[in-house]
């Protein structure tokens, strides 16, 4: 496994957000759905648990990724947008001195890879880096620096290498002394770079930096000449670095060059800027084509030259020099003359007269990667110049020091060293920058300064030179995406001066970017990289929780069994055209309508539309986006949810909106077949919801407005057009490209619609043995069934491996805690800053002052973060030493810490209940920032309120009781045998009690399964199976008689027929299944002819005749479901029809087969039976309830009359088979439901303890329910419920005793005055009437510790542990003292 | 005469599983309210007792607070059910009192932080303009009706 790094401790994250408050970058918030944002420092969301922050960060940003320097461009692009250049500033000097410099001459190779120029230009980085360095005062700079160390290190060269290795040595806190052979320090900096492009007055400002950090110059020392390297290691320097860098011309290699007029460039520009030059003749040549070449003639421009002519041998996207440097040059009338090389300097008596060139063209590229000119015969060009500049590059000066210093040189005289540590050969001298690189861009020397001193900082320390240096991490290019509605800005350009004034002077020709354009472009920052590692979390937590260095990491886990449940991905509407997604704001999607209605979302719950924030009144939701749908999309199955979330949208948009809203929504069959959706969906209609059977032709916007025009064929086939304000788009679920790839790597088989393929016996288990899986990755489909497979697929998952249960579990040893009975209270209380989330604002000391006051209260402390490892030792030292036996501590949510809090005082030999916490975090600093006053008063009075129920506490215990491992399976149906095989299998006993005279139950009587394998095979295995099962004790024809006992302890006596047995077992599943309903319609019973379903598989099992002979077979479904009697779906007919029309169809090819309809639910991949049923010809017709067909029997067929939709008429058939799909009914077992005090609904369906979360549960402890008894359900959801089932008792069996006690309620019988108003309200039946006392008693291994009982009694005889009335009187009074 | 303007003293029961996180999340959105209330945690808002609220009025508070979970959302199953009907039934006797209208439940999931803040500020308005609970007052006179009321208002067990 590779697990992503989360950059953030969740350890000693408290989650108090100080670090989004100074995090720079804004990112779309996915869980928002994209409506809003949030900083690339977050927690995903509110209420996310954990509750820690975590960095969003990809690949390191282009520009950054880009720079020779490194220099974090992103970061300082993000800071500049805020307004934050300090920082901005601090940020660039983490890896470059002189940004003033560098963002006047770099050629910013971080803009050519800036991802912003796919949208408009790149962004103007340079620009924007120039104008940190202009702005921010220098002196207000803060760099961190290490402590002062004693050794010294010699720097040879005071240019940028130079320069930016001695700024990094002072910073590891190095005596750094530069040795400079000219008159001041910046080698090529000041003496080639004219003042033009960099006023030295930017390069005197950050070299004098350097020196405020102590960095000693000595110009007018040169090496060789003035110092040698053996001298200067004799001086006691721990190192040097030697940063020449390559100040000497290329001569031309003409003839004629000697001649008087002939300069080198770097000459030339020295000596004007030392102001030893300032006239030339009117007409100068320069040849070359780098920047040195452009700034002679630049510089002769500016001296008077009229007609400066640059002489280049290739094509101008060739030249080295930087666009800009090209450009100013044009404007102020240099001329450039390309393919054309010098031949000869022409001269007379010595005194140059002009250049003999020619022509050249470009032939195959050379080793440089370049074009290689060549000359072409007989193409001689004169050019006058009594002034001739050479710049065809420069080189380091090196004759002496390979010698001289033993420093050997390479290829172009460059000194030889380690590419990575920047060694030499010599140990403890150390070489960068252009000496060894050869003419490079500035920003390159810095770098290798950076890096040498790294290098010497490790080799004066003794440490290894190369560790962790050469890993960089491959270029990925993992970014953000670019939102696709971004809108192309223009680039911000700095103000330049005017060409003519330019060539009179030598001021700065680019003047800055002014603030308001540095900001707005720095907005434009695509964040590629999300985070812009700014590190201003790390400043800002207190907690030290963050941790940028943190890699991915590969995890290896030796395991028996894998669980797969990446979920699903929600359809991307934007393949559509038809639904307009993409291109307007107020179509949006159901995850996104989900997040407005949310109160957490981004609007707080607000209904508004994206647009412009109006309240809508008009919202249309179009069913089946992504869904039952091959043509765009390929995905053919239903997405299974979607009518549900459509239907409740609707209804809570209508509770929301504070008008009437229309709603509307657009389908073609309505899928409400879950447990009460039905219900649901006609109680929708009832308020107002429209339902339309449509086909959506398309949504287009309404000029002039930002509303919606839908335009949709409606159930009779006409095109109607309708405006509304919203348009909710129901998208379907898929698998993600990267759920598929992982199903790939395990070899885990898709089914078509690429879902994860199981079986209808094994619905929890891969193609791959071991490989489990639940929720959506089998199939779309809801929360309740989600949940089902969750514990499905544990029990599935542990049954190989349940021998292994508690082999590697440890637990933690505790001390016995003190007994504190009869003791003083002796209240310790301690008073949390959280950092500066509750100091910030509560002034803690004089909270802390208060508190020792109080009564009862014996110490009392500040803590920086209570929850911090070392504090909450510190604590449990001071309640041993103090001997406290109550403990107050205020910080933050007891929600949240009390868990954590109880384990200190546990681990002090505290009782864990001894404990009570003041919540003055988020009930008070969080929430009055601006009152620092009324945040104290208030905390006070929270610390006063806390300390006047710690008086009261009392230790609370928790006793153990045994469990009875073994488990009662009422039910011997599938549901009720997979249930007992999966238990016994797990090593538990298993009593299953079957009241018929055969186990299997409704499935004896099913012909196939929806994926077309006969029932009876599978089913005689199971049976097989489960009786064969040692551990397994079948009862038939046995019924419950009595039940007695709680969870972990019951106590039921079985009958059959005279026979008892009593059994005691831990836990009960009810799976007492259903039946079908035996019609009192359509003819039943008056025809041979009409048929149930499973009547009908009953003929198809026995391959009788009654298929194969007939002429016409129809299908009539909803019959007894989804009226007014049973007013619900029984979810298995549409599909059972599918199958059985299908099977018709094989057998008898020549049918005419009818299936008349009120809506087509085969949900899921149960779909393509569909689509293949009307493939096969097969006939659908649609009914309405309101005129249903009429069966009239004759003498040999009966007739089927019903009325045609679209025709508008009656039609009528002989038919031989008519085929009911009848309702599946409760067995309405009240008498079980009572003796297990469990709940039914209406329906008779047995009510879990919550439809999504607790699918499987009942309120009651211990007892479970699954397969039909819970509602109507196909074989492999009963099969997964039933696993289900039986892994929430494992729950119960695994455990190795009962926790009771603690929070819960008692009776003090001599108050009770045997009311029973408590028996009552108890939703636990927890409390019982003991006859001989006449008092309520409350079974503490039931009880839930709410409460209610304690509220009811009218003589205050019941006590809720922990929440009694003494203790609240307590609190109520002192919150009002 | 004091002339500090009055600040009502609201005493605000909060359901564990609901209200309470929504006063929580309030916080971690910094979402501000008024300083007038005093949280008081409960499990359940069914066990808030009359007792309780009685108890609460006689000691000086101005208003009472109660939150609970949505209908069907109750952690208990159907505590907030029983919390409805002993609101109202108490509501009736607070009228009889002249407390009318400082006793307050409402329905805020742990997700409703904002409607917590918009519900806080609302009944600390109300309060604010009802002014000060009368009861106290009433007690401290020598003619008060409520014999046998211990200074601090409450009567002794007349079992």
């Amino acid at each position: 496994m590779r697990t992503q790094p989360r950059y953030v401790d969740v350890e000693r994250c408290t989650g108090c957000g100080d670090c989004a408050q100074v995090c720079p970058v804004s990112l779309p918030d996915r869980f928002e759905q994209g409506l809003g944002t949030h900083k690339a420092i977050h927690k995903h969301y509110a209420q996310a648990i954990p509750g820690a922050y975590a960095i969003e960060k990809l690949d390191r940003s282009p520009c950054t990724s880009a720079c020779p320097g490194m220099v974090n461009a992103h970061a300082y692009v993000a800071l500049t947008a805020i307004g934050r250049y300090k920082e901005a500033l601090e940020v660039i000097y983490r890896t470059l001195p002189f940004p003033g410099v560098i963002s006047r001459i770099c050629p910013h190779p971080c803009e050519s890879a800036c991802r912003r120029k796919d949208v408009d230009e790149p962004i103007a980085i340079c620009d924007l880096k120039r104008f940190i360095a202009d702005t921010v005062d220098l002196s207000d700079l803060h760099v961190t620096t290490g402590p002062k160390r004693n050794q010294k290190v010699a720097v040879v060269g005071g240019g940028p290498a130079g320069l930016s290795a001695a700024y990094f040595l002072a910073r590891h806190g190095f005596s750094v002394t530069i040795f400079e052979a000219e008159e001041e320090v910046g080698g090529m900096l000041r003496y080639v770079i004219p003042d033009y492009v960099l006023p030295k007055d930017v390069l005197d400002r950050e070299v004098g930096f350097l020196k405020r950090l102590g960095v000693e110059m000595r110009c007018r020392t040169a090496l060789g000449r003035d110092v040698t390297i053996d001298g200067l290691l004799a001086q006691g320097y721990a190192a040097v670095f030697v940063a020449t860098g390559a100040p000497k011309g290329i001569p031309l290699q003409i003839p004629g060059e000697d001649a008087n007029g002939v300069m080198q460039g770097v000459d030339f520009l020295r000596r004007v800027q030392q102001g030893t030059l300032d006239e030339v003749p009117t007409k100068v040549a320069v040849v070359g084509g780098d920047d040195t070449a452009f700034y002679a003639a630049r510089s002769a421009r500016r001296l008077g030259a009229e007609e400066v002519i640059v002489i280049y041998s290739r094509d101008l996207d060739q030249l080295p020099a930087r666009p800009e440097n090209y450009r100013e040059a044009v404007e102020e009338g240099v001329r450039v003359l390309t393919r054309v090389s010098p031949v000869e300097v022409v001269e007379e008596s010595g005194q140059a007269r002009g250049l003999r060139c020619v022509r050249t063209t470009l032939k195959e590229a050379d080793t440089s990667g370049r074009r290689r000119p060549v000359p072409e015969a007989g193409s001689d060009i004169f050019i006058e110049a009594p002034l001739i500049i050479a710049a065809l590059g420069r080189t380091p000066d090196t004759a002496g020091l390979s010698e001289a210093e033993s420093l050997p040189t390479e290829r172009f005289a460059t000194l030889q060293v380690d590419p990575v540590t920047f060694e030499t050969p010599r140990p403890g001298v150390f070489a960068g920058g252009e000496v060894c690189s050869g003419p490079w861009v500035a920003i390159g020397a810095v770098a290798a300064g950076r890096e040498a001193a790294e290098s010497i900082r490790r080799y004066v320390d003794g440490e290894d030179l190369r560790a962790d240096r050469e890993s960089l991490e491959p270029l990925r290019r993992h970014f953000m995406p670019i939102p696709e509605n971004e809108t192309p800005r223009p680039r911000a350009t700095m103000p330049r001066r005017d060409p003519s004034e330019r060539i009179t002077n030598f001021r700065e020709v680019n003047l800055g970017l002014s603030e308001m354009q540095a900001r707005s472009e720095a907005k434009k920052c695509l964040n590629c990289m999300g985070c812009c590692e700014c590190l201003a979390c790390v400043e800002a937590c207190r907690a030290e929780a963050v941790r940028h260095d943190e890699r991915p990491q590969e995890v290896r886990l030796e395991v028996g069994s894998v669980i797969l449940a990446p979920g699903f991905r929600s359809v991307d509407p934007s393949r559509y055209d038809t639904y307009a997604y993409a291109d307007h704001p107020n179509v949006i999607t159901a995850l996104e309508f989900e997040r407005i209605l949310s109160a957490t979302g981004p609007f707080q719950g607000h209904l508004v539309r994206p647009s412009d924030h109006k309240e809508p009144r008009r919202i249309a939701w179009l069913q089946c986006v992504g869904s039952r749908d091959m043509h765009h999309c390929d995905n053919g199955y239903c997405s299974a949810v979607c009518c549900m979330y459509a239907v409740k949208e609707a209804v809570i948009a209508r509770e929301h909106s504070p008008y009437p809203l229309e709603t509307t929504i657009f389908f073609m069959d309505m899928r409400t077949y879950g447990k009460d959706f039905e219900r649901y969906y006609e109680k929708a209609k009832a308020s107002g919801v429209r339902f339309v059977r449509s086909r959506i032709h398309s949504v287009e916007p309404v000029a002039g407005s930002d509303d919606l025009r839908l335009r949709y064929v409606d159930g009779d086939g006409r095109m109607r057009e309708e405006d509304y304000d919203l348009v909710v788009l129901s998208t379907g679920l898929e698998s993600s490209e990267e759920t598929v790839r992982l199903a790939e790597r395990l070899g885990i088989s898709l089914s078509p619609g690429r879902f994860a393929q199981t079986r209808i016996f094994a619905p929890v288990s891969t193609s791959r043995p071991g490989v489990y899986v639940c929720g959506a990755l089998s199939g779309p489909k809801d929360i309740p069934q989600s949940v089902m497979e969750a514990s499905a697929a544990a029990c599935a998952a542990t049954e190989a491996l349940c021998d292994a249960r508690y082999s590697r579990t440890r637990t933690v040893e505790l001390p016995a805690p003190r007994d504190v009975t009869g003791e003083k209270p002796r209240i310790g209380v301690f008073i949390c800053n959280c950092g500066i989330n509750i100091g910030g604002v509560v002034r803690v000391p004089e909270v802390v002052a208060y508190a020792k006051e109080l009564p009862g209260v014996v110490y009392a402390q500040e803590n920086l973060f209570s929850c911090s490892q070392d504090t909450q030792e510190k604590m449990a030292e001071i309640i041993g030493r103090e001997k406290l036996n109550r403990v107050v501590i205020a910080a933050c949510s007891p929600r949240t810490h009390e868990p954590l809090f109880q384990e200190t005082l546990s681990a002090a030999g505290l009782n864990p209940y001894l404990l009570e916490m003041a919540n003055i975090r988020n009930l008070d600093a969080w929430v009055h920032g601006d009152d620092p006053d009324g945040a104290t008063r208030k905390a006070k009075d929270m610390v006063r309120m806390a300390v006047a129920k710690a008086l009261l506490l009392e230790p609370l215990e928790q006793t153990s009781l045994p469990v009875s491992k073994k488990a009662l399976v009422v039910g011997g149906g599938v549901a009720g045998m997979t249930a007992a095989l999966s238990l016994a299998r797990h090593g538990y006993p298993v009593v299953l009690v079957e009241k018929s005279k055969q186990l299997g139950g409704q499935a004896n009587r099913l012909h196939k399964t929806a994926a077309g394998d006969d029932v009876a095979d599978a089913l005689n295995e199971l049976v097989g199976q489960v009786t064969n099962h040692p551990l397994v004790t079948v009862h038939l024809e046995t019924e419950i008689q009595s039940v007695e006992g709680f969870v972990g302890n019951f106590h039921t006596c079985l009958a059959c027929g005279e026979t008892r047995h009593e059994v005691d077992h831990g836990v009960t599943i009810i799976a007492t299944g259903a039946k079908e309903w035996k019609p009192d319609i359509y003819g039943y019973g008056a025809h041979r002819a009409v048929m149930t379903h499973l009547e009908l598989d009953e003929h198809l099992k026995s391959n009788d005749q009654v298929v194969a002979t007939a002429r016409t077979i129809v299908f009539i479904q909803c019959v007894g479901s989804r009226d007014s009697t049973r007013a619900y779906c029984s979810k298995v007919c549409c599909t059972h029809t599918m199958v059985s029309a299908l099977e018709c169809r094989k057998r008898n090819p020549d049918a005419d087969i009818y299936v008349l309809y009120r809506d087509i639910r085969t949900y899921g991949e149960r779909e393509a039976l569909y689509r293949e049923a009307r493939a096969q010809g097969i006939v659908f017709i649609r009914y309405s309830p309101g005129s249903p067909p009429r069966v009239t029997p004759g003498p040999e067929r009966v007739a089927v009359t019903f009325r045609e939709p679209i025709l508008e008429r009656d039609l009528a058939l002989e038919a031989d088979v008519v085929c009911l799909a009848s309702a599946i009914v409760s067995h309405h077992n009240n008498a079980l439901a009572q003796l297990f005090k469990v709940p039914m609904d209406s329906d008779g369906w047995f009510l879990e303890a919550h439809q999504k979360l607790r699918p499987v549960d009942f309120a009651t402890e211990g007892v479970f329910v699954c397969g039909l008894a819970h509602y109507p359900k196909p074989l492999e959801e009963s099969i997964a419920q039933a696993k289900a089932a039986a892994s929430r008792a494992m729950t119960v069996l695994a455990s190795r005793a009962i926790r009771v006690g603690g929070v819960v309620s008692v009776v003090d019988a001599s108050r009770c005055s045997g009311c029973m108003g408590c028996v009552n309200v108890c939703p636990f039946g927890a409390i019982g009437f003991d006859e001989e006392m006449r008092a309520a008693r409350i079974n503490p291994a039931l009880c839930k510790g709410c409460g209610a009982c304690a509220a009811v009694c009218p003589s205050e005889a019941i006590a809720l542990k922990g929440f009694t009335n003494q203790q609240l009187y307590a609190v109520i009074k002192t919150a009002l003292a | 005469m004091d002339t500090k303007p009055f600040e009502p003293k609201i005493v605000a029961f909060m359901c564990n599983w609901c209200t309470y996180g929504a006063a929580d999340l309030a916080g971690v959105s910094r979402l501000p309210y008024p300083q007038n209330i005093r949280p008081i945690r409960v499990m359940c808002s069914a066990t808030i007792s009359p007792h309780h609220i009685l108890r609460a009025f006689q000691s000086g508070a101005d208003g009472v607070f109660i939150g609970g979970c949505h209908i069907g959302d109750c952690h208990y199953i159907k505590g907030n059910y029983m919390t409805i009907k002993r609101v109202a039934f108490m509501e009736d006797l607070l009228n009889w009192f002249g407390l009318e209208g400082r006793l307050h439940l409402e329905w805020i999931s742990s997700a409703e932080a904002q409607k917590f803040v918009d519900v806080i500020r609302r009944f600390t308005e109300k309060i604010r303009a009802l002014g000060p609970n009368p009861i106290p007052a009433l007690l401290k006179t020598p003619k008060a009706i409520w014999n046998g009321a211990d200074d601090e208002g409450h009567c002794a067990n007349v079992a």
